[in-house]
Parts: C-alpha cells; structure tokens; sequence
C-alpha cells in the first residue's frame, strides 16, 4: 500500500486534470452543434464565440458541460471515449478487419521485433569486434557515438521510398528502420559491458593460459549482461519508435503510424489516442519483458 | 567497373593504415586518435563516391556525396530558412521550456517525499513510451506553425529531463547534507551550495539526452503538417519528388546542428562541472 498509494495518486490526478480539461477543450464545437440542432447560447453569434476563451464560454453555458463529453469529434476526447474506442476496435472487431487495432497493432509490433533482432544482433557483432580489434575500435566507436547525436530518424522516409522503388515493400524497409534505430545504442551499452571486466580478473584468465575464445565467453559475455539488458531496454523502445515513424510516409494508413496520419487527416482525435494508447501498451509491455528476462538471466548468474 | 575496383582497393588500404596506426606506438597520441576516425570517414565518403559513380547508381536511390556537397552550397538560403523554422523556432524553444519546467518541477517533486514517490514511477513509465506519437495531436491544437513543434518537443523532453534532475537532486551523502546541518544551513541554503551543484552532472545528462530528442520532434511533427518550410517538411516533399540530393543535403544539415547543439551543452558542461571526476584528465 505505501508502494502504491502514492503512484495511485498521481495517476488520479492525471485522468482528473484530464476529465477537467475536456469542457474547455471541446466547449466552442459543441455549442456550434447544439446551436445547429436548436439550443439557445450565449454568445449568439458564431463570431463572437470564436473570439470568445474557451473558460467564459464554459461558464456562460454551463448546462452544455455534459455533451463535451460525448462528442463525436473532440478535440480532446474523454479518456472513456478513448477506452470504448479501443474496446470496439481491439476487442469487438475481427482482428483480419482493416479496423481493427490488434490488425494494425500486429504491422507495427512484427516490424519492431524484426528490426530490433537485426538490429541487436548486429549491434553485439559489431561490440564484439570492437573489443577485440584495436583498429576498429579507434576507428568506428567515435563514429558510433557522434551518431547518437544526429536526428537518425530524419531519413526514415527516405528509406522508405528509396527501397519501395528498387522493389522492396511490407515489413522489410520498416524493420530496417527499427533496426537502425536499435543499433546504435547496443554498440555502445555493449562495447562498454564487454569491457566491463577489470584488469585484474583478465590477469586471472591470463595466468589460466585461457584463450582469447575462452576469455570472450567466460569472463567478457558474462560481465557484459547487465549493460546488455539496459541496452536493450533503450533499444525496443527506440526499435518501436522507429516502426511508427517509418508508417508515415510509407502510405496505405496500415501500422499504429499509419491510424495515427490518417486519423490527423480526417480530424479523428478519438482514432489518434487509440493507437496511441496501444503504441503506449506495446512499448510498455515490451520493456517489460526485457526486464523479466533481464532479472532472470541475472537471477540464475548470480548477478542480483 | 575500375572505379569499383579503386573502391576495394581504397578500402583495404585504409584498413591497412588504420591497423597500422592503431597497433603502432603513436596511438595513444591526440594526433592519431583524431586522425584513424577521420581516416575512416573521409574513406567511407570516398568509397560511396567510387561506387555511386562505378555502378552508374540513380540518384533517386543514392546520390553520391559531391552531388550532396553541391546541393547543399546552392539551395543554402532555403536550407537556412528551413533551419531556423525547425531548429530554432521549434526545437530550441521547446527545448528550452521544456528543460526549464522539468528542472522547476524536479525541484518541487524533491522538496515534497509523497510526490517523488508518485511521479517518479510515472515518469519512468513515460519516458520509455513513443511520445513521437502525441504529434498529430499536438500539431491539431496548437496549429501548422511552429508553436505545435515546440509543444512536441517540450512533452519528449520533459520526462528524461525530469527523472535525471531527481536522481542527481538525490546524489549527496548524507556526510555532506550533515555537514551543511552543522552550519545551520536550512532548506534552500543546502539546496542552492550543496544540492543543486552535486546535481549537475546529472542534470547536463539530462539535457545531452534532451538535445537529439529535441530535433528528433521537431523534425517528425513537421511530417504531421506544418507551413511550406523546416526540415521535416522538405525532407517528406523532396522524398514524394525524388529530389534525394535535398533529402541528404537536409540530413547534412540536421546531423551539424545535432552534433553542435550537443556539443555546446557538452562544452557548457565542461565548464561548470569541471570539478566532478568525470571530467578529470
């Protein structure tokens, strides 16, 4: 309870603003509809009430606070508007319908897996040849790093494109681009884990006459576990990013980024949270997968 | 098919050098710990050159680095006007706001246990979840222009910023926070000579992390709509008209002004914290 209540608390407050914020938000939309269907408001005018904040409209119209709530194209949706949203698409609908969030939910997350394999298999490759070559390390890691200051998501769309005109569609260019993203951070969470043992214990290994094999998967691979799963950690959620970022341009509104442009093209707000809220969940439950197999791994090394 | 074969060879040899260097007994030198990575940079250019131009590569798939270098001299002004509309206007105000009121509320969430408490798991939560997602909202309410950039960046930065500034609020021992006791020091006096400067290091990583996620926002909320100029807009029309050479002559730009904007906090960081081990030669 004292871990939770306070958390608790937070959260409450957070769909209390919320809740608060709606009528506010959504006050000048519902009165032009409710004028439309006969009500009387105050100001009369249209004009006037598009000069007029959002906070005197509310409190001259006081009786209209209920109907922000259930509009049908809020500019800020009710979380229970969001909530119905994401059952009717998730739950209620086929999952083979282009409707349905689990549908396109399932684009987004295939693309992420497949690009953060490839992308952390290639971040370890690339760790592992660092350590080991001193040209290479000199080399690429300054590059490694200075890459993680540049904006690498800038050429997504014209990865995008560029595959799709020599031929490549679907998963692969979206992969590519989660992978990329996930790359970088497993190079350098990785380089540093393998390093990670000090010089007293290579002395050990060395005085073993222990082959560099040996010492790679004995000594450095074990040590380098923790700063792996950090690496990780950062990598799925930036692998995810770059799913829903690569469906942008990618057209044919199919993927979580998808929904996303084609719910601000249509003034969907309700369509937007959605996916959202399941891009949300995604990333969530993924970093928490990494960390279950992370306290597991630890677990059974002895590391915790 | 010659130049392809130059390009293996320039390849070999720069390993060759660069192993060279790198095994020999300069090489721990500055010199050649600037010189084997440049090495390797200026051959990669170089053999990207090489092959674009051996293999008779279209340009709608990769243009070669001098048609990248020659776009980007000519189209400077726009490259400058799209600049300042994305960096500038966008990324750094909301940079700034951003950094600003989550360093005011890491203060606050410090003073107040029951709040650490609170936020802090939330935080945590938040900050690993795609927040690029809440751009086509934020682009609805507050408009095309830059102001919904800014808003973008100001939500993806606030989080890293905030979690960091509370763990470094919280990294003085309770030897120090004794001592400033000692001297009568009430809340703000510890706050201000002792807590806020053992926070720093903690706080400049925050805003380092800040920087890239900065122009990552305000670069993807452009593609969300917004007026006929930034990097994020020219970047998604030069790819619908194949214009690659801009694409890359605008990721050109957008990895400079990465690299600068962090290196001008690193710098900033250099000098105020020069007393922490880290920074120790």
């Amino acid at each position: 309870m004292g871990k939770w209540l306070p958390v608790l608390t937070v959260i409450l407050a957070i769909f209390a603003g919320w809740y608060a914020t709606v009528p506010f938000m959504n006050i000048k939309e519902t009165l032009s509809a409710l004028e439309r269907a006969g009500a009387v408001v105050t100001p009369d005018s249209p004009i006037e009430r598009r000069d007029a904040p959002s906070f005197a409209l509310v409190v001259k119209n006081s009786f209209a606070v209920p109907a922000t709530y259930a509009q049908d194209r809020p500019r800020l949706p009710a979380p229970h508007q969001v909530a119905l949203d994401l059952w009717q698409t998730t739950v209620e609908k086929k999952i083979t319908s282009k409707r349905s969030l689990v549908y396109h939910g399932w684009i987004t997350l295939s693309a992420t897996l497949l690009g953060f394999v490839i992308g952390t298999g290639g971040g370890i490759l690339l760790a592992v040849g660092i350590v080991h070559s001193r040209a290479m390390d000199m080399s690429v890691m300054p590059w490694a790093i200075a890459s993680q200051t540049i904006p690498i998501l800038a050429i997504a769309p014209m990865i995008i494109v560029v595959l799709n005109s020599v031929g490549i569609q679907g998963l692969v260019p979206k992969a590519i681009i989660s992978a990329y993203l996930s790359f970088f951070p497993v190079v350098v969470g990785m380089v540093k884990g393998l390093r990670a043992p000090d010089a007293m214990q290579l002395d050990l290994l060395k005085t073993y006459h222990a082959t560099q094999a040996q010492v790679f998967w004995k000594l450095r691979l074990p040590a380098s576990m923790p700063y792996l799963f950090a690496s990780l950690k950062i990598g799925v959620a930036a692998a995810l990013v770059g799913a829903i970022v690569a469906e942008l341009p990618a057209g044919g509104a199919r993927g979580l980024g998808g929904r996303m442009l084609t719910g601000s093209y249509y003034g969907q707000m309700v369509q937007i949270w959605s996916a959202l809220v399941l891009a949300a969940v995604l990333a969530a439950v993924l970093v928490l997968l990494i960390g279950l197999a992370q306290r597991m791994t630890l677990k059974r090394m002895g590391l915790t | 098919m010659i130049l392809v074969f130059l390009a293996l060879g320039l390849w070999v040899a720069m390993w060759l050098l660069n192993t060279r260097l790198a095994n020999g007994p300069y090489a721990n030198k500055r010199s050649v710990r600037m010189l084997v990575p440049a090495i390797f940079g200026l051959t990669i250019l170089a053999v990207w050159e090489l092959l674009v131009r051996g293999l008779n590569v279209p340009m709608v798939i990769l243009p070669a680095p001098s048609q990248v270098a020659a776009t980007f001299w000519d189209e400077m002004p726009t490259l400058w006007l799209d600049f300042q509309q994305t960096f500038i206007k966008g990324a750094l105000s909301g940079y700034i706001i951003g950094c600003g009121a989550a360093f005011l509320m890491a203060i606050l969430v410090d003073r107040y246990d029951f709040l650490k408490r609170g936020l802090l798991p939330v935080g945590n939560f938040v900050a690993a979840l795609p927040i690029v997602g809440t751009a086509p909202i934020l682009v609805m309410w507050f408009g095309f222009d830059w102001q919904s950039k800014a808003a973008v960046v100001v939500v993806m930065v606030f989080f890293p910023m905030l979690v960091n500034t509370v763990a470094g609020l919280q990294e003085t021992t309770a030897m120090q926070r004794d001592l400033m006791r000692t001297y009568g020091a009430g809340y703000w006096p510890s706050l201000t000579k002792l807590r806020l400067p053992a926070a720093m290091p903690f706080v400049f990583n925050g805003l380092k992390i800040s920087t890239t996620l900065a122009l990552i926002g305000a670069i993807v909320a452009e593609f969300f709509g917004s007026p006929t100029m930034g990097m994020g807009f020219r970047i998604s029309t030069s790819v619908g008209q194949l214009a690659l050479d801009m694409v890359w002559a605008e990721i050109v730009v957008a990895a400079l002004a990465g690299s600068a904007f962090y290196g001008i906090v690193a710098m900033a960081e250099k000098s105020l914290t020069f007393w922490h081990p880290s920074q120790r030669k």
